[in-house]
């Protein structure tokens, strides 16, 4: 039986995604856990997480998680989720500046900061809160089924700017164009939450669980 | 492209039942909060919240084991509020699945709990929840104060100073239930609405008196609100979430509709 690891550092509600998965796929053994050789011998890993870099920074590295993470994603399928997909990026603005994993090259902004480069007044409201929709800007075994500007529901304050060298997947608007799902290779990790998006959400994670890794 | 509002049913439970009865079409049990919040997944709300009115506190733990059955089926943001007064509250609504609780008279007692609870637990998932009451007359620019135990017990806080206050504390949401329109069916209050989504950087979900589909309509283009919460309307069947969503549509509001997924 295949294991999917949900990497567990003590953040948020991390079991949502567990429940999720458990939900799309009878065939895999979903584990939560921050034990590293757990997650190294799992055949798929999520990185989850909501609320604040520098907590999620500093828990990693308390549970010396960064190395594990920096060596499953070079090989497994990897699923980034929200915080768990600033993560993988090289720094962020929050918490007054933070390096995070360096995974994908990368820096995750405030959106007051990113309107203000643009010279725009904020569309609406940070955080970012609800259901907005989803360009796939490449095609990619994630979003088999799923319908192009499908909805997902998204939670959150700092963004990642549209990346170079294809490494955006999916691009969503809100005042500027921003980037919704990161992937390059076996990583796969989205900005907003499959786990809260219904039927399109469910689909990708179905996706996940049946992915090799390849694109 | 755009973030769309949302429309969110709220249901209040007791004893881990849904209670103010649920009249949908051939609903099985309409006190089942599983089975409710399958069918408003199915029927495209965007969101659901519970709001535990448990009297009493031994009975609280029977929520803990609603959100979990809720969240173990249902795929949507799930928000829980009544009777979070500790950080240890928060933790156990969020183990059982909920991703954002509610955060009312606690807050009221320890303005500093909002500043805890979202630095520990992110500003994303503390909501807080303003019972606000106009306190002067017609003929006065209106000023509303918090109010708590239902209604009957004025504070002496500005609700908008207060909503501004809980924003800066780090809360990521507020929902705002106007008491002098809940259950009349009248309306928001949309001055009210206004005043405070005006006041505030984060988003704002309207509360109290929805009536009609033009009020869901009214809470968004004139109260600025950012969401819609309404109970009856939905729960006794007279409209559908969808066809609340068409009538938003129609009127220039941006909504999340399945037909266009």
């Amino acid at each position: 039986m295949a294991t999917i690891a949900v990497i567990d550092y003590g953040m948020g509600n991390l079991r949502s995604v567990a429940k999720a998965l458990e939900h799309v796929d009878d065939r895999s053994r979903i584990v939560v856990t921050h034990d590293p050789a757990e997650i190294r011998r799992a055949d798929r890993v999520v990185l989850p997480g909501v609320g604040a870099i520098r907590e999620c920074m500093a828990e990693l590295r308390r549970l010396e998680l960064d190395a594990v993470i920096h060596e499953v994603a070079r090989n497994k399928p990897f699923l980034g989720v929200c915080l768990g997909m600033q993560a993988l990026l090289t720094a962020s603005e929050e918490n007054g500046g933070m390096d995070a994993l360096g995974v994908l090259p990368g820096q995750v902004r405030h959106f007051a900061s990113g309107f203000a480069d643009v010279g725009i007044a904020p569309p609406g409201k940070v955080p970012h809160m609800g259901w907005n929709q989803v360009r796939q800007a490449r095609p990619h075994p994630l979003w088999q089924g799923i319908a192009d500007h499908s909805w997902f529901y998204f939670v959150h304050s700092y963004f990642v700017p549209l990346l170079d060298d294809g490494l955006t997947a999916g691009v969503t608007h809100y005042g500027l164009d921003f980037t919704a799902v990161v992937a390059r290779e076996n990583i796969f990790a989205t900005q907003f939450h499959p786990e809260k998006s219904q039927g399109a959400g469910l689909e990708l994670l179905a996706n996940f669980t049946r992915w090799n890794g390849t694109v | 492209m755009t973030l769309a509002k949302r429309i969110i049913p709220c249901l209040d439970v007791d004893e881990g039942r849904v209670v103010k009865g649920v009249k949908f079409l051939d609903i099985r049990d309409a006190g089942d909060p599983v089975e409710i919040a399958r069918r408003y997944d199915q029927a495209g709300a965007d969101e659901i919240t519970f709001l535990d009115i448990t009297a009493s506190s031994d009975e609280r733990e029977t929520l803990v084991q609603v959100v979990e059955a809720v969240a173990a089926e249902v795929f949507m943001p799930l928000t829980v509020g009544g009777g979070i007064r500790t950080p240890a509250d928060i933790r156990r609504m969020l183990n059982a699945g909920a991703d954002k609780v509610g955060i009312n008279t606690a807050a009221i007692h320890n303005p500093e709990f909002v500043r805890e609870a979202a630095e520990r637990f992110g500003s994303q998932c503390i909501v807080v929840a303003i019972d606000a009451k106009r306190v002067n007359g017609d003929d006065e620019p209106p000023r509303w104060e918090v109010f708590t135990h239902g209604g009957r017990r004025q504070t002496g806080i500005d609700a908008v100073e207060w909503a501004r206050r809980m924003a800066d504390l780090g809360a990521g949401e507020i929902l705002l239930t106007s008491m002098d329109r809940d259950g009349t069916r009248e309306g928001f209050d949309l001055a009210l609405t206004r005043a405070v989504s005006d006041a505030v950087t984060i988003p704002v979900i309207a509360s109290g008196g929805v009536g009609g589909l033009q009020h869901l309509v009214d809470g968004v283009v004139e109260g600025g609100a950012d969401a819609v919460l309404a109970a009856s309307i939905f729960h006794f069947g007279e409209y559908t979430v969808a066809e609340a969503k068409a009538f938003m549509a129609g009127q220039g509001v941006a909504v999340r509709r399945q037909e266009e997924t």
